[in-house]
């Protein structure tokens, strides 16, 4: 306990430093879309210029804070003023930077999205003010994008630990029960309340117990997990160490989707920190409770975000789902009870512990309580990683927080909750909770929100749905293996000009059948985009009946190609 | 990278990975990430080697293997390509992309130009889906790449279009 509190107490001096201290800082946020947009080359630039004036700045590497579509970002302060985030930059903007506001008066307004501090300057607004921050409430999100995410340090001097140190001291149903006052529902889609989980898994015999972090984030238009594992990996690692406190684990897993090559290496950098600090290992700062986390990296497979599945990768088999029961709170790793809880759940636990089940609940509905991390993508204006509370309107977010139409075309519809998810008219006037969504045939699943326009056709996007249910299906059990072939068949006919009059109830009928009766969630939701689909824009399928796509996307139809004209733009 | 197709170069190379992790089941997945890394692929050679380690059946490997897209059996291009075939991506152009990739390389996913500098493949979602539609090469990200974009980029990897035309002629 006395080396973590000296480590907090050092970490404090240098964070104060860093954000109140006499340097220059540049903070450079380097998130894996945050390089792809040119990070490196805008840091080099400023670097540079910095070298050839014989001048210096402190640069700190940060993960992202959601604001995709403004990247490159960085955020820079100069002695007395407030933090303030630019973007998006290029090498000649991030030069004028340099030279008019680290070594100028200036502090270019025109570049500027917001300010963080209250201090000066006044002619730069408050970051909260902005209109893609205005409406989110961050919580699992507060350190990203502000902290550098290699640095334990950033984070203890933040608060973290403090909650892990608190639940040790406090008895594990106390902290289950803390849970339940709390009403934290999974965060991955299945909305499953976490205090049950915690209890059958505490409760469930057996002589080892597991904690498995799911970070395998398999939904195509879901990155909310990767950009937390990126930005603030200790956040999820305090809440996996608080996890196997409560229910008796001494071993962890995170299972990562092999996709997100930097998120793996800062929880690797993150894991190793923990072992140097006393945080991980034999007997943790003397409370004699003893834990340890192995990172696995996943090998491209979508179904092994199903946790069944995920426990079979883990232990060397094919990644196929298991019937439940038995649960793995009951039977999991090598038969053992094991909790399976994702990234952003496992991230809400120490604001919990830390704050209480009624500060939890003060946001979000009473069925579901809390925020969660949308991920915005499509044609939408602002696109990102948004932490919004739960049950605020899907056309709110989608206009006022997204920004609507990136361009003149306007929305047509929004696909939500990953490839289970379904397709929903982008004016459709619904709360993104975890029972409202579910009411629309759609779901709001692990939190992506994906806008089309009138470039995208509704029959193609469903056959790209059940393209993808049929390479990702594990070949088990013969609905999701034969029906959906069958399902992608008519709907491949349907783009192709070749379908026939009974199609739409084939299409219905087939599709219930697969969903009533496959053995797991990707059979079981696979049919979701055809039968949403068809409910809302049931007249683009009987286009395609009488032999045009409205869209012009597929191939039975004129005009040819006005998609290739709006890519190339 | 080891480049070889020797049995008993493959067996060598393999033995500093095997001796590395535990001989129980659950080093599989590990051990089959850390060979692909070492090679590019899983070579054929090395399954047998790997299951008599863990004790399991050539068969019970050769399942694991594949089973996840991960792991390739045969060898990649010196650059790989990886196309996103994620929503966002697929709304934003990837249809486009891979009509395009088809036309500049004459290869589909899975397989390898035929003077082997590049190969193509399609995968789930990189995560990258508000920067759509987004291709990876070698580890590295494109975002938001248009059709006519893509020639100069492979150029970056030493693409020409006269030579891929010749050999493929």
């Amino acid at each position: 306990m006395k080396r973590l509190d000296q480590l907090t107490r050092q970490a404090r001096a240098q964070w104060d430093a860093l954000i109140r201290g006499d340097d220059p800082v540049v903070w450079v946020a380097l998130g894996l879309c945050s390089q792809a947009a040119g990070a490196d080359a805008v840091a080099q630039a400023m670097r540079d210029e910095l070298t050839a004036r014989g001048r210096q700045a402190r640069f700190v590497r940060t993960g992202c804070m959601g604001l995709c579509y403004l990247e490159p970002t960085v955020i820079v302060r100069k002695p007395g003023c407030a933090r303030i985030v630019y973007g998006p930059l290029d090498e000649n903007s991030a030069r004028r930077l340099v030279t008019e506001c680290l070594l100028a008066d200036g502090f270019c307004p025109d570049l500027a999205i917001g300010k963080i501090d209250a201090d000066p300057p006044e002619d730069v607004p408050d970051l909260a003010d902005h209109p893609v921050m205005r409406h989110q409430v961050r919580r699992v999100m507060q350190h990203c994008g502000l902290i550098d995410p290699e640095d334990l340090s950033h984070y203890l001097a933040n608060g973290g630990y403090e909650a892990f140190r608190k639940a040790l001291a406090t008895p594990a149903d106390q902290i289950v029960e803390r849970l339940k006052e709390s009403g934290l529902r999974g965060r991955s889609g299945g909305g499953f309340p976490v205090w049950r989980k915690w209890e059958f898994t505490r409760n469930a015999e057996g002589a080892q117990r597991y904690v498995l972090c799911n970070a395998h984030e398999g939904d195509p238009g879901a990155f909310s997990n990767k950009l937390l594992a990126e930005s603030d990996p200790h956040a999820f690692l305090e809440g996996m160490l608080i996890a196997a406190f409560a229910v008796g684990a001494t071993q962890g897993y995170i299972y990562m989707a092999s996709e997100y090559p930097l998120a793996h290496q800062r929880v690797s950098t993150a894991i190793e920190q923990l072992r140097w600090a006393g945080l991980l290992g034999d007997d943790i700062l003397g409370s004699g409770f003893s834990f340890d986390i192995t990172l696995r990296s996943g090998a491209g497979v979508f179904i092994s975000g199903e946790e069944t599945a995920q426990i079979a990768s883990i232990e060397g088999r094919r990644g196929a789902p298991a019937p439940r029961p038995p649960y793995p709170g009951q039977s999991g790793i090598a038969g053992a009870p094991t909790l399976v809880q994702n990234v952003e759940t496992l991230a809400n636990v120490p604001l919990i512990v830390a704050r209480g089940g009624e500060w939890f609940r003060a946001v979000g509905t009473s069925g579901s309580p809390g925020t969660k991390a949308f991920s915005l993508s499509g044609r939408l204006a602002r696109r990102g990683v948004f932490e919004l509370p739960l049950g605020m309107g899907l056309s709110h977010v989608v206009n006022d927080v997204g920004g609507g139409a990136r361009d003149e075309h306007p929305l047509k519809a929004v696909h939500t909750g990953g490839p289970p998810g379904g397709l929903l008219p982008a004016n459709i006037e619904v709360p993104l909770d975890f029972d409202s969504m579910g009411e629309t045939g759609s779901l709001m699943g692990s939190g992506g929100i994906i806008a089309i326009d009138d470039h995208t056709c509704v029959v193609d996007l469903a056959r790209h749905f059940m393209e993808f249910a049929q390479d990702e299906a594990c070949g088990q059990c013969v609905p999701c293996r034969n029906g959906n072939r069958v399902l992608l068949d008519i709907l491949t006919g349907l783009t192709q000009g070749q379908g026939t009059p009974g199609d739409l109830d084939r299409l219905l009928e087939l599709g219930n059948v697969v969903r009533l009766t496959s053995l797991c969630g990707l059979g079981q939701t696979a049919p979701n985009p055809i039968l949403t689909g068809i409910r809302y824009f049931r007249s683009e399928f009987e286009a395609h009946l009488h032999g045009t796509c409205p869209a012009g996307v597929c191939p039975l139809s004129a005009p040819a190609e006005p998609l290739a004209e709006a890519a190339a733009s | 990278m080891v480049t070889t197709t020797d049995y008993d170069q493959i067996r060598a190379s393999l033995q500093s990975v095997l001796s590395r992790h535990e001989r129980s089941r659950n080093s599989l997945i590990p051990i089959l990430h850390e060979v692909q890394d070492l090679f590019g692929h899983v070579p054929p050679a090395a399954i047998a080697p790997i299951a008599h380690r863990l004790s399991l059946s050539q068969a019970e490997v050769h399942g694991v293997v594949s089973f996840y897209s991960h792991f390739r059996l045969s060898a990649p291009g010196r650059h790989h390509i990886t196309v996103c075939a994620g929503t966002a991506c697929h709304v934003e152009g990837t249809p486009l992309l891979m009509r395009e990739l088809r036309k500049l390389l004459r290869i589909e996913p899975g397989q390898r130009t035929a003077d082997g500098l590049f190969s193509l493949s399609q995968i789930g979602c990189l995560g990258c889906c508000a920067m759509a539609p987004a291709i990876m090469i070698d580890g590295r990200i494109y975002p938001s790449v248009s059709p006519a974009r893509l020639s100069a980029i492979l150029t970056e990897y030493g693409f020409t279009k006269d030579v891929q035309t010749d050999e493929a002629a």
